[in-house]
């Protein structure tokens, strides 16, 4: 079975990265294939990597607020280039109120402080789109 | 790198991991009963059963502890403790417009705070006005905006400069925004001879840590130098710097590893304030450090203890200073942010009101107590006020501030003392070696430090080796939603409206004059100080001001270290 991509992305002006960090290494420990994209990719940027990788799912890690401009940024961008299969998961600090917003627009996973990696390997897993084909 | 992981979008990967690994102690005496293999600390420390007077043998007390306000001031800085003055409650706030903070700020001194601290967007933290692509969805959210000179008047409008202290969390731009609160200082008649306050001003810890660095290092460090040397002539009683050791613990590092880490960012200062010629003596007083208080007692306690018997011996036998002040070493504090969580909030007054009793306990000049509600939002106002009575209690209520150095003496406390110290120099030699921390930080050697510590505590939690209670133990089926702020919009709207205003009223010649004048001083050796000074008179924007030195010194880009 072919394994598992994820880009890992730290978008926005925010230069917090240690759950970006610390989640690229576990998804690598549980056997996926991590890209890791550093600090401050705007949105065409981490698309733009999510395709040259042909990836399966991004992982978006947001801490400072600006996640509601992000995302939907991301989402659309996913759209035009034909990527809306990829799964698209965020981590940071997320208002409740903003959650279903953003189940709205097609984010699949969030995940709040304290979160344990398991589960989000676990939920991509079982999230993303199946890879029988080449 | 290992092959399943790419990072930096295909930049070089750097070398492997060769830091502490870390020792299980034997078991005690009395292993069988124990409820555990073996006993460590959250930074992996093995901790025995007993500490007894065989574990501090080679402690001598005048050398190595000294009364209270003598050197090496392992038991604080002043002989009298918080009998003479209690720690200045100081709370970082900031959100939204400068109207907006400038309200909290005026509720949070009428309830008691006793100094302000300013917390700025990441807009403002990374040198960019409210209309660069980078800034949308950012501005007001992290802090408050703070575009221009006009938006420092409105944040301190009402309060009076002269008569409370304040601190700022800024760091690339800190001239600009320090060159902003003396311009209003001296519009409301305060003499900057009696400002009193701290600008963070710590670029070493950004490209460790937090990463909100703009200016490659070396030209940063001008920067901080700069400030020093302007400091010293024209606002002596001002904190130039807060060595910060608290971004450093949360992105992850152990108690020594934020310790060493420190203490060599502030070598790293005090050398370079030396080799531009400043007299150590000159400077040196006006330092100051900003340490995390994280969850484990002791070891906290110890790491603040070996602070300021390390600092001490660094000034007066490496630097040679002679001036007493520039070996004691006074500190900030603030409650580890990374300990709250998000499930069951309530948890986080109990852990803070530890946490902010450890930094009372080993001796903090001043300290900032997390809300409950940070794991999800920015503090409301009320959550904000329970985190300072958090500190009342303490300073009023549990007796702990009667006595100077209470855990003074514990076999325990100071053979951790002992450890913590003896771990930071032999950091200290690794960074010598290496040419020094700027040196060291361009070979990812404290990044990659970090990032192995951070992901090692996360295994441990992930194995509940280590126990957080709510999060991998102790678990609630739902949780109670507790009421958070939540930053809108039209912050963003606001600041966008008022620098749009303000380019149109503004005497646009001058500011070009002024941002020219910047340039070329920055090109040659001018302090860049007394032109920023100009710059804000102006009016020139953060933006424009950081854009200026951008142009001259260029940016730095990571390569980034998993």
């Amino acid at each position: 079975m072919q394994k598992i991509r994820v880009v890992i992305a730290k978008p926005g002006l925010d230069g917090h990265d240690r759950g970006a960090k610390v989640i690229a290494r576990a998804l690598r420990d549980a056997g996926m294939e991590v890209i890791y994209t550093g600090l401050r990719q705007t949105p065409e940027q981490i698309v733009a990597a999510a395709l040259q990788e042909d990836a399966d799912a991004i992982g978006l890690s947001i801490l400072s607020g600006a996640h509601m401009h992000i995302c939907p940024r991301v989402m659309e961008l996913l759209r035009e280039k034909g990527l809306q299969d990829v799964l698209v998961v965020v981590g940071g600090i997320i208002p409740d109120v903003d959650i279903p917003k953003l189940n709205g627009i097609g984010v699949k996973g969030i995940f709040l402080p304290g979160t344990p990696m398991q589960e989000i390997v676990d939920f991509i897993t079982r999230n993303v789109r199946s890879r029988v084909e080449t | 790198m290992q092959a399943d992981l790419k990072v930096g979008l295909y930049g070089p990967s750097g070398p492997p991991y060769n830091g502490l690994i870390m020792k299980t102690a034997a078991p005690g005496p009395s292993a069988s009963k124990e409820r555990r293999g073996s006993f460590t600390t959250i930074s992996g420390r093995p901790i025995h059963q007993l500490y007894t007077p065989a574990d501090i043998a080679a402690l001598d007390y005048e050398r190595d502890l000294g009364e209270p306000g003598a050197f090496p001031y392992t038991r604080g800085i002043h002989p009298t403790g918080y009998r003479g003055r209690l720690w200045t409650m100081r709370q970082f706030a900031g959100f939204g417009t400068p109207e907006e903070t400038n309200k909290r700020y005026k509720q949070l001194l009428k309830a008691g705070g006793t100094g302000l601290s300013v917390a700025f967007d990441l807009p403002t933290l990374m040198g960019r006005d409210p209309d660069h692509e980078l800034s949308l969805g950012e501005v007001g959210k992290c802090g408050v905006n703070v575009t221009s000179l006009a938006d420092m008047e409105t944040l301190f409008d009402g309060i009076d400069l002269a008569a409370i202290t304040t601190s700022m969390t800024i760091n690339s731009p800190a001239s600009m925004i320090f060159a902003m609160y003396l311009v209003v200082a001296e519009k409301q008649g305060a003499s900057w001879d009696h400002l009193s306050g701290t600008i963070q001003n710590d670029i070493l810890k950004e490209f460790i840590a937090q990463k909100e660095y703009i200016y490659p290092p070396r030209p940063s460090m001008r920067l901080i130098t700069d400030v020093f040397a302007f400091c010293a002539e024209r606002v002596p009683r001002w904190n130039t710097i807060s060595v910060s050791g608290y971004h450093i613990r949360e992105a992850g590092a152990t108690a020594a590893q934020e310790l060493a880490f420190t203490l060599r960012d502030g070598v790293e200062y005090v050398q370079y304030g030396v080799d531009t010629g400043l007299d150590v003596d000159g400077f040196a007083p006006r330092l100051s450090f900003f340490f995390n208080s994280h969850s484990d007692f002791f070891e906290e306690i110890a790491k603040y203890r070996a602070a300021r018997r390390i600092w001490a011996h660094v000034m007066r036998d490496r630097f040679k200073a002679k001036n007493p002040r520039s070996w004691q070493l006074r500190f900030h504090t603030q409650t580890a942010g990374v300990s709250l969580t998000a499930q069951q909030p309530y948890n986080n007054v109990v852990r803070t009101a530890l946490q902010a009793m450890a930094a009372v306990l080993g001796g903090t000049q001043s300290l900032h107590t997390n809300s409950l509600d940070e794991a999800l939002a920015l503090p409301t106002e009320a959550a904000a006020t329970l985190a300072l009575r958090t500190q009342q209690i303490i300073a009023h209520e549990t007796g702990v501030t009667n006595i100077v150095d209470p855990l003074g003496g514990s076999y325990f406390v100071e053979k951790l003392t002992s450890d913590l110290e003896e771990e930071t120099l032999a950091y200290f030699d690794t960074i010598d070696r290496m040419g020094g921390m700027v040196a060291a930080i361009e070979k990812g050697y404290p990044q990659r430090e970090v990032a192995e510590s951070a992901y090692r505590f996360q295994q441990a939690v992930e194995r509940r080796d280590k126990i957080i209670v709510g999060v991998n133990d102790f678990v609630a089926a739902e949780d109670e939603p507790i009421g958070t702020l939540y930053i809108d919009e039209s912050a963003a709207e606001r600041q966008l409206a008022k620098l749009n205003e303000l380019r149109k009223s503004r005497d646009n010649s001058r500011v070009r004059a002024a941002l020219d004048a910047l340039k070329e001083g920055a090109r040659g050796s001018a302090n860049t100080m007394p032109l920023l000074v100009d710059a804000v008179r102006a009016y020139a924007t953060v933006g424009e001001m950081c854009d200026a030195l951008r142009e001259v010194w260029g940016e730095y880009e990571e390569t980034p270290i998993i």
